[in-house]
């Protein structure tokens, strides 16, 4: 009986893949999902778009059709366009604020798990108290009393915000290969602990670093809808996917496309960005860090 | 000891919020037109005239004996405002946790059980395409179809009935943004649940309990559960912060006169000492969960805390 039930679990264990999952179809469509999406943010001043902000009143609350290919909204202006254009205030918060979270969070995680002692101990003391305050609250908070409001604000807010979220990530992931064996003989060899860092650590942790960056941004940009809905993001009519939504939400009964096409932008967005960072883990078969 | 250090970090946060608005926080929170009394009282409340680290502990002073001050629009104070609000937050928290956990333990059971299975495959990618979708999105769609399109009484925007009045009402008016909030638990919940019941179930002592012949549903619940359900509650625990930022989205958009709600309120109207006293609370709040779920965690599990 008992040998039965360890050959059927050897079986699931021989099931499982031995080598790195492949990233598949999927991946790529994703991959090429978010870039068109960057690019139309980046170029959306560039690209034959109508003007997000001109109001039309002969078109208001309008269908889809040739000449407004996603309808109009309640004051007639292109829905298309302020959706390409609103992705320009997700995209850049999610991007900056994890620049400013991965730039000063990663080179300490990486420092206090390389060197670990006096200095991890009490650093990482104090990211665990930042981590305990929801830092949800906290920028709601802080948003609040820190007026006038500006994207740059925002950006910061944030990305301080997600500082110790990205140094205990980095932390775990340069623990589990700082105490590899090739690690040990490039310091047998007398490497340089800047050589170390660069070259034996850096490219290592790469890989779920890049996975829970691009999960970061996906977060922030959440982060930002929810500020935008609370009306805590730039100010109107300036669009960005979270205030066209919050707007949405007073005329549903007589426009569902201004409702629905926000939100799928934003879904869509936030799918691809999801699944392009799972797969990376999966791919470089990191074991999941908890998040 | 932790827990001293963490609310003591709050209680500065909070604190300062009043000294990052622009210009004299009197005058910003009073408004120019504000007579001396009003000021008199703010200037005795914040401890204006006296510089800054004391200020902080005339503050704390104040705080500790339960006095958040005077909210200068409703001119009721800010404890009595939270403590009105507070219940419904809780109330909305309990009530989509228990649809989460009712939901997230059995599927997931059923997943660890034939992992890579259809059924497994199937939850799997749902529960993927569930995480993309922020709380804010998910009310507006249940709000079109369910109170609009379908016309279900009590579960629009401000209908809100207080427990206290009618019951099945509340439940009503309550029941979308608890099942917004229990969609987002259980995307997380089952994902949790599910990665560490498969590591748990490759463990020696189920294959010894599997060789004394146990049901699969005695090994499920008995053997694999206990051990199991530890990720589970730090899921939970960790979960609880943007429980109540969820929370406050849906009750402003469905006007439930909650934490959520009257903090924004108090943001459109420059009621910064609502604002303060709300953040203040919240934060403390989801400090001292956190603490108790680490509490029942190492009830569950004592090996945790011999570490």
């Amino acid at each position: 009986m008992s040998n039965f039930s360890s050959l059927e679990e050897a079986a699931v264990l021989v099931e499982k893949p031995e080598k790195s999952e492949p990233l598949g179809l999927f991946f790529w469509i994703c991959v090429g999902w978010v870039g068109l999406n960057v690019f139309g943010a980046i170029f959306a001043n560039v690209l034959p778009l109508q003007s997000p902000l001109t109001e039309s009143f002969n078109a208001i609350n309008a269908g889809p059709s040739l000449h407004h290919l996603l309808g109009t909204d309640d004051l007639g202006r292109d829905i298309f366009s302020r959706v390409v254009y609103g992705s320009r205030v997700s995209i850049t918060v999610g991007i900056g604020a994890i620049l400013i979270g991965y730039g000063i969070g990663a080179p300490l995680g990486m420092l206090a798990a390389y060197r670990r002692g006096r200095f991890d101990a009490i650093l990482t003391a104090v990211m665990y108290l930042l981590l305990a305050f929801p830092a949800i609250i906290a920028t709601i908070a802080v948003l609040s009393f820190w007026t006038p409001r500006s994207l740059l604000k925002i950006i910061i807010v944030i990305g301080i915000a997600s500082i110790p979220l990205v140094y205990r990530v980095i932390r775990t992931a340069t623990l589990n290969v700082a105490t590899k064996d090739y690690v040990v003989a490039a310091k047998v060899q007398g490497a340089t602990d800047r050589r170390i860092l660069m070259k034996e650590l850096l490219p290592n942790i790469f890989p779920i670093a890049l996975s829970f960056f691009l999960i970061g941004v996906a977060t922030i940009i959440v982060l930002e809808g929810a500020l935008a809905f609370l009306g805590l993001s730039v100010n109107p009519p300036t669009p960005s996917w979270g205030n066209m939504i919050n707007e949405a939400r007073t005329v549903l009964s007589q426009n569902i496309w201004l409702a629905l096409f926000p939100s799928l932008a934003l879904c869509l967005f936030l799918i691809g960005l999801n699944f392009i960072g799972d797969r990376i883990r999966a791919h470089f078969d990191v074991t999941e860090v908890k998040l | 000891m932790l827990l001293v250090g963490i609310v003591f970090v709050i209680s500065i946060g909070s604190f300062y919020l009043i000294h990052l608005l622009p210009g004299n926080p009197a005058t910003v929170i009073l408004g120019f037109g504000a007579t001396p009394e009003a000021k008199a009282i703010l200037y005795k409340q914040l401890g204006l005239s006296k510089p800054i680290y004391l200020q902080y502990f005339v503050w704390l002073g104040n705080v500790v004996r339960g006095n958040l001050g005077v909210s200068f629009i409703s001119q009721t104070t800010v404890s009595s405002v939270i403590r009105s609000a507070l219940p419904i937050d809780v109330e909305i928290i309990i009530l989509s946790q228990i649809l989460a956990f009712a939901a997230a333990i059995p599927t997931a059971m059923r997943s660890a059980r034939k992992p890579d299975g259809i059924l497994d495959r199937f939850l799997g990618a749902s529960s993927f395409t569930l995480l993309s979708i922020p709380p804010y999105i998910l009310i507006v769609v249940l709000v079109l179809f369910i109170s609009i399109k379908l016309g279900v009484s009590a579960t629009g925007p401000s209908a809100y009935v207080s427990l206290g009045t009618d019951w099945i009402t509340n439940l009503e008016s309550l029941s979308l943004p608890a099942f917004t909030l229990a969609i987002g638990s259980y995307v997380v919940y089952y994902r949790v649940l599910r990665s560490d019941l498969i590591a748990t179930l490759q463990e020696e002592f189920i294959t010894m309990a599997r060789s004394k012949g146990l049901s699969q549903r005695r090994i499920m619940w008995r053997h694999a559960f206990r051990p199991s359900s530890v990720a589970l509650l730090g899921a939970a625990s960790v979960n609880i912060g943007g429980l109540l930022a969820a929370g406050f989205i849906v009750q402003y958009l469905l006007q439930i006169p909650g934490l959520g709600y009257t903090l924004i309120l108090a943001i459109n109207e420059s009621d910064f000492l609502v604002v303060q006293g709300i953040v203040l609370t919240v934060s403390v709040l989801v400090v001292a969960i956190n603490f108790l779920f680490d509490f029942i965690i190492n009830m569950v599990d004592p090996r945790i805390s011999r570490e």
